[in-house]
């Protein structure tokens, strides 16, 4: 069990690096250094967690019901204005945050809801409101990041999860769908799910995922858990089992009812009682374990890691793209709302242009 | 139900320009619990969310823990030993001279697995500190180290396409300072190397070899360097008591500071076992026994309790205050003009166009440099070549005069050549005449004489 000796490295401006370390060796008493987990968990549980969730879908398709059921409470306290009054002209996003202890771990939820969407007439780029809410979080993390002094732990905001609702028709993905799909999905984990599946049959609810999953690989839409960020043999099979069910056929329900003497969340109907736990009525619970009890973690990181990364190097490199000299383009914090994305190169280009002009 | 919520309402036309109100600004958790009165939510059933700390483990498992450990102390001291003893592997053989004409720094990478645990661990060492007669650089090349180290994950910070949950750790988390068991005080060399290094990295100074003192010269040890550190204002690393389950074993390990170590691989039969330790005539110091030395204590502050707030501490504190300092440096302020909060991206374009045109500017002042100093070389040359060609002149005038002059001499040669030829031709002339005269008389003389 000789170890093998990392290269000797004299102090130097360069950084030395230790070279090829010792696999795996195997210590024969006890040291202590599992106790770094339980040393992990007390300051997990000390710090809290936080989750923020987007809800996207057309009115109507039960997801504020959803999230509602989600997390056991009335996340929302009256109904958005989507259900009662009339169809908003404009899309509002809606915040809400919460902080919820369960067993001592404290989580801290950020549910986002977007009642307007996809209800007007003209459609087209309804989108961009969103996009820009997520890039508008991913904004502010950033600048907070780029501080002299910064703050011990960053408040994140970022979006880790976005659950997309595609209404039962049965058929395939509307184009709405496929558009909001496909842009949505470089910037944000999406889960897409079949929202009031009570309507559809086993049968078609099976035919209606199987063309879903055509649409999204024919599309190309890499839907969460994705293929790619998948590292060990565990991961992936389990990943490989949930992409085969996705999209979730959900069905939200609050209210509670009994059923043969338990107490169950579900929707009466007069011809029977969909329980929403029970998993040979819905596949909410599957739904429910992967955005909370196993994923969550996996659902950050990937967050954190890539779609984090990803925006901070479009942002970093907008700068060096620009052209030098008396048009640089002012880059002070963009004001908050505005999706920078999209309009940051016009304003480059008209100011440039104004100032040759000028010349 | 639930009783209030904080509502965001952002509002966003689907199409066309975007509206932008202003947005309650972002407050933190404390702010907003006491602020807004968020309140908890009750939930009416079991959501599960408790697995996090799990989910969170789990992760940290599979991607592996790093921790780095410096050692600073004399030759032979004892510091290798002791991280052999600590983690209870052979890690090196060799001892190092005591030579070495400056201080370096060793430094090497173990992996090792306990349970399901992977730590990778680094040991650096500092090779030939106090060995010097003139000890006034010795803290230098550990500070460089440590700043190295720093910087390297400042610079992966900084990058536009960064990895950072990939890049493996070489910021020091803690430095064991080892004292040497005098059972006097401090060395100055020591509290000045301390001094530097508390605000670089987290210090737990140790009393190697402490089975050279006894046990009451070692309270009076103890008491005297802890006055000393704490009279000079250095700040070791005071292990955390803010959290309940670990505050009180924390805060009486805190009073046992500076822990008094002794270290050893080697095993000796005590009763019935095998433990390690060294074997005297006098007796057997156990190391692991806590009557006879701190070694357990150590063990336990320093991998089992508090190894994390070690990391933490480091990255929140030391790698921030480093940080802060190298960007200062180079100019950015959280604060632009006008108290507007400027961004570090104007900041480092502005920088970056003040470089170039720095840059320029030094390009256009070496290339004038460039071209005076041609031009003067070229005057030189000339001069030089006026000069050559004056020499070249004056040369061949000497040479014409010395011609003429030669063939003035030549001429007078000639002349006298001719007017010597003349004679010459004259004087046989008078000689035939004179001979044929005398040739007539000496044919007479000689018939004379025949006839005589």
């Amino acid at each position: 069990m000789d170890p093998m000796r990392g290269s000797p490295s004299p102090c130097s401006s360069r950084p030395p690096s230790p070279r090829s370390p010792v696999c795996g060796e195997k210590l024969s008493s006890y040291v202590g250094i599992e106790a770094v987990l339980d040393q992990l968990k007390i300051k997990a549980m000390k710090m809290g967690f936080e989750f923020n969730i987007m809800v996207v879908g057309q009115s109507g398709l039960g997801k504020s019901t959803m999230v509602n059921t989600l997390f056991k409470s009335k996340v929302w306290k009256s109904s958005p204005q989507g259900l009662g009054g009339p169809t908003p002209q404009t899309l509002q996003l809606q915040s809400v945050t919460h902080v919820i202890e369960e067993k001592g771990v404290k989580l801290k939820l950020t549910v986002t809801d977007t009642p307007g969407f996809g209800d007007q007439i003209n459609n087209d780029k309804c989108w961009d409101p969103i996009l820009g809410y997520i890039n508008e979080q991913y904004e502010r993390y950033l600048q907070e990041e780029i501080l002299i002094t910064r703050q011990r732990h960053i408040p994140d905001t970022r979006v880790h999860c976005c659950v997309y609702f595609v209404p039962p028709t049965g058929h395939c993905l509307r184009p709405l769908d496929i558009e909001f799909l496909q842009r949505l999905c470089r910037a944000v984990n999406v889960v897409p799910v079949i929202a009031r599946a009570d309507s559809l049959t086993l049968e078609e609810r099976e035919a209606f995922r199987q063309r879903i999953q055509h649409n999204l690989k024919m599309h190309r839409i890499d839907v969460y858990p994705q293929k790619c960020f998948d590292e060990e043999i565990n991961d992936k099979l389990l990943n490989s089992k949930i992409r085969d069910r996705i999209p979730f056929a959900v069905v939200g329900a609050d209210r509670e009812h009994i059923v043969n003497g338990r107490c169950v969340l579900g929707r009466k109907t007069k011809w029977g009682i969909v329980e929403v736990e029970n998993i040979a009525h819905c596949e909410f619970p599957l739904l429910r374990d992967l955005l909370i009890r196993s994923h969550l973690q996996d659902l950050k990181d990937i967050t954190h890691n890539v779609h984090y990364e990803n925006y901070r190097v479009l942002r970093l490199n907008e700068s060096h793209s620009l052209p030098r000299g008396p048009g640089w383009v002012n880059l002070s914090p963009a004001p908050s709302g505005c999706p920078l994305l999209m309009h940051k190169p016009s304003k480059a280009h008209r100011r440039v242009q104004e100032d040759s002009d000028d010349d | 139900m639930a009783s209030s919520e904080v509502s965001r309402h952002l509002l966003f036309p689907s199409h066309g320009a975007m509206k932008t109100p202003c947005m309650p600004s972002q407050m933190d958790d404390e702010q907003i619990q006491t602020k807004d009165n968020i309140r908890s939510l009750t939930m009416s059933g079991h959501v599960g969310f408790e697995s996090l700390p799990d989910q969170l483990v789990n992760r940290s498992i599979q991607q592996g823990f790093c921790f780095n450990i410096l050692c600073v102390g004399e030759t032979g001291i004892g510091k290798s030993t002791l991280i052999d003893t600590l983690f209870n592997t052979n890690f090196e053989d060799q001892e190092s001279s005591h030579f070495y004409p400056n201080v370096r720094l060793k430094a090497q990478t173990y992996e090792l697995q306990e349970s399901n645990v992977q730590l990778k661990l680094t040991i650096v060492n500092t090779v030939g500190f106090g060995d010097q007669i003139n000890k006034e650089e010795s803290y230098q090349p550990i500070v460089n180290y440590i700043d190295a180290q720093f910087e390297a994950y400042l610079q992966e910070e900084l990058k536009i396409k960064r990895s950072l949950f990939n890049y493996h750790d070489s910021r020091i988390h803690v430095c064991l300072y080892f004292i040497s068991p005098t059972g006097h005080s401090l060395k100055t060399l020591d509290l000045l190397t301390m001094k530097i290094l508390d605000s670089k990295v987290n210090i737990i100074p140790v009393i190697a070899k402490a089975d050279a003192i006894s046990k009451s010269e070692l309270q009076k040890f103890k008491i005297k360097l802890m006055s000393e550190l704490v009279s000079n204002g250095v700040q070791i690393y005071q292990f955390p008591t803010d959290d309940e389950t670990i505050a009180k074993i924390n805060s009486s390990m805190n009073a046992h500071l500076p822990f008094a170590v002794v270290g050893s691989m080697d095993e000796v039969k005590v009763g019935n076992k095998m433990v390690k330790a060294r074997q005297y005539p006098w007796g057997v110091v156990q190391v692991e026994n806590e009557n006879h030395c701190d070694f357990i204590k150590l063990r336990e502050m320093l991998i089992c309790t508090n190894m994390e707030d070690l990391r933490e501490q480091t990255h929140t504190r030391h790698y921030e205050l480093y940080r802060r300092f190298k960007l200062e440096e180079l100019g950015f302020k959280d604060m632009g003009t006008e108290n507007k909060p400027a961004s570090v991206q104007e900041a480092y374009e502005a920088k970056r166009h003040e470089f170039y045109g720095e840059r320029q500017k030094k390009e256009d002042e070496m290339k004038q440099m460039f071209v005076q100093r041609v031009k003067e070389k070229e005057v030189i040359l000339k001069e030089a070549e006026k000069e050559l060609q004056a020499k070249f002149e004056h040369l061949k005038r000497i040479h014409q005069e010395e011609r003429m002059k030669l063939e003035e001499k030549r001429k007078l040669l000639e002349e006298e050549i001719t007017a010597f030829a003349k004679k010459k031709a004259t004087s046989e002339i008078y000689q035939n005449q004179s001979f044929l005269a005398s040739g007539t008389r000496k044919d007479k003389d000689r018939k004379n004489s025949n006839f005589i």
